[in-house]
């Protein structure tokens, strides 16, 4: 009964059907990404599985227990969630920002010495101990989303949920933080990133979830799953499939079908 | 600039015992040290006079200053100031309406009407824009409380029984804390005392929102526990400050800002250095009200708003600049 699941998870969004009974299993140690089509549902199931959004049917169960019934803060514990917009709102230093991340377990006494040293950890498994105590309004964007996944890290979860982690990074940084997401998956933790390129899904997931129109199309390794066939039912694209150099798999999309 | 929130409040807290020390010997009537024994009859004016309105000044300040603090943090926006959206306005018509129906006489309705003015204001801001977290919406919600309740105390003014009504209600409008005695003091400070554990329970939470709402909610905030923190918090804070005082604005707006980039731009640093600093800019603004060479005393609220005007609008206009 360990790791995460849902069990038909329906989402209705003002009348529209957003997901319609999703029954997902993840793993611990592995990445799994989250591709389909604008308005497939991902950003939703990402928030269902954080904890943030309740659903209409069906139960998101994190070992075996309905997240709805654990406390926001042990739930936090368990789960970190990068989420997409990256907001900011006070300029803290690197340092300051980073240890947000221990939110879910600090106590009411501030900081322990167990807090410091996650903290610590979070900041070399992603390289930004250099700048710890930079201004954040003083970063590059590659350097900003690496101390944002710095704080999610400094929680240690067991899941790491990502919505589009990549989006507005140039390619070298794009590299680094999928580098960064294996080895939270090496160490241990189950992650789940929402990706729009498929390529980098190739690169880096062990699984590869296809959503369409709040419904599963696939799940499974990236081979089996990023085919021409579940491609075009998923996105209605014709795609070209190659191999890199090192064996891993990339897609073109070429047109559009039906 | 590093941070040091410690010295920071070192440097505050001194600033404040000086300033209480001038407080309580400014004024029409100087005080020297001689006057300080119980057998010199200038005595009774620190102990019944200059010391409950030194109290009241220091409690006042404390708790808009913090109230300040806690809605730039909650509103994660810099221009937030109690008196900007419609709160202490809330509170004034609560308070005018008991002076409109004569109920000020009872030394406890006109602080209930005021408490419940509050309660009311941040409740309405809370419902019209709370939930979904836009600060267009809330900034929106607070300017239209702030300008009907405005017109709604104009109203009780123009409708006024008697002119003595009408001037008693205009006067306590412009905020002053001329003649307070001991009796105010234990009217404010409990409700304050409440305010401040409310606001002092959000620090973390509000640490947490500095990454957004998303962000703060998958680590563990509860948003409907921390909203009713902050309304209460404010609304006890706020209430409070304008029963003793009538309405004084931009404290809760300059004081956040000046200490801010001293304390280093986390909210939680931010509450009680933000309290210290109100306490102290309100208590020399009131010596120097009142040592002013002025026939009848300038008014507080009056003072503030002079000071606070101008300070908003550089503000603005550097806003503007870096956003340019």
């Amino acid at each position: 009964m360990t790791g995460l699941r849902t069990r038909g998870l329906s989402v209705r969004l003002g009348g529209a059907t957003v997901l319609d009974d999703v029954s997902l299993d993840f793993g611990h140690g592995r990445v799994t990404a989250v591709l389909g089509p604008n308005g497939a549902g991902k950003s939703s199931l990402l928030s269902c599985l954080a904890g943030l959004r309740r659903p209409d049917e069906g139960q998101v169960m994190l070992d075996g227990v309905p997240l709805t019934v654990l406390a926001p803060r042990a739930r936090a514990r368990s789960i970190g969630l990068l989420p997409q917009s990256g907001e900011v709102h006070w300029d803290v230093d690197v340092a300051t920002l980073v240890a947000l991340g221990r939110f879910p377990h600090r106590g009411r006494w501030g900081e322990t010495e167990e807090d410091r040293a996650a903290v610590t950890r979070a900041m070399a498994a992603t390289d930004v101990t250099r700048f710890a105590h930079r201004p954040v309004t003083r970063l590059s964007g590659g350097e900003r989303s690496r101390v944002l996944l710095a704080r999610v890290l400094a929680g240690e979860p067991e899941w790491l949920l990502a919505d589009e982690p990549l989006a507005s990074l140039d390619p070298a940084h794009q590299l680094d933080v999928l580098d960064r997401l294996r080895g939270v998956a090496a160490a241990g933790a189950g992650v789940i990133v929402v990706l729009h390129d498929l390529n980098q899904a190739a690169r880096v997931a062990d699984e590869v979830l296809l959503l369409r129109a709040g419904r599963v199309v696939a799940m499974g390794p990236p081979d089996d799953v990023l085919t021409e066939a579940l491609l075009a039912e998923t996105y209605g694209v014709a795609v070209d499939i190659g191999r890199t150099a090192d064996g891993c798999r990339f897609v073109i999309p070429v047109r559009r079908i039906g | 600039m590093r941070a040091h929130p410690f010295r920071l409040n070192l440097a505050l807290l001194l600033g404040l015992l000086l300033a209480i020390g001038l407080s309580l010997v400014a004024g029409k009537v100087w005080l020297p040290w001689d006057a300080w024994s119980a057998s010199d009859p200038r005595w009774l004016i620190i102990v019944e006079l200059r010391l409950p309105r030194t109290m009241l000044a220091l409690l006042v300040g404390a708790a808009l200053g913090l109230a300040g603090a806690a809605m730039q943090g909650y509103l994660r926006n810099p221009l937030a100031d109690p008196g900007l959206f419609g709160i202490s306005s809330g509170a004034a018509l609560g308070a005018v309406l008991s002076l409109f129906f004569g109920y000020a006489a009872s030394a406890f309705l006109l602080p209930l009407f005021a408490l419940t003015g509050a309660a009311v204001s941040m409740t309405l801001l809370a419902l019209l824009a709370g939930r979904s977290g836009s600060l267009i919406l809330f900034a929106l919600a607070g300017m239209m409380l702030s300008s009907v309740t405005g017109s709604m105390t104009a109203l009780a003014i123009s409708l006024a029984p008697t002119p003595f009504a009408a001037s008693e209600i205009v006067t306590w409008l412009m905020g002053a804390l001329t003649d307070r005695s001991w009796q105010d003091v234990r009217i404010a400070l409990p409700i304050i005392g409440l305010g401040v554990v409310s606001l002092a329970l959000t620090a973390r939470s509000l640490d947490a929102l500095t990454l957004g709402e998303q962000a703060a909610r998958s680590m563990g905030v509860d948003p409907r526990r921390l909203q009713l923190l902050i309304v209460l918090g404010v609304g006890l804070c706020v209430g409070a400050a304008v029963i003793s005082a009538g309405i004084i604005g931009f404290v809760g707006l300059m004081v956040p800002h000046i200490v801010r980039p001293l304390a280093g731009g986390r909210p939680s640093a931010l509450l009680l250095p933000s309290a210290l600093g109100g306490a102290l800019l309100l208590l020399l603004a009131d010596s120097l009200v009142r040592a002013a060479p002025t026939v009848s005393e300038l008014r507080l609220g009056i003072a503030m708003s002079m000071l606070g005007g101008p300070f908003f609008l550089a503000l603005l206009i550097h806003m503007r600049r870096s956003l340019a």
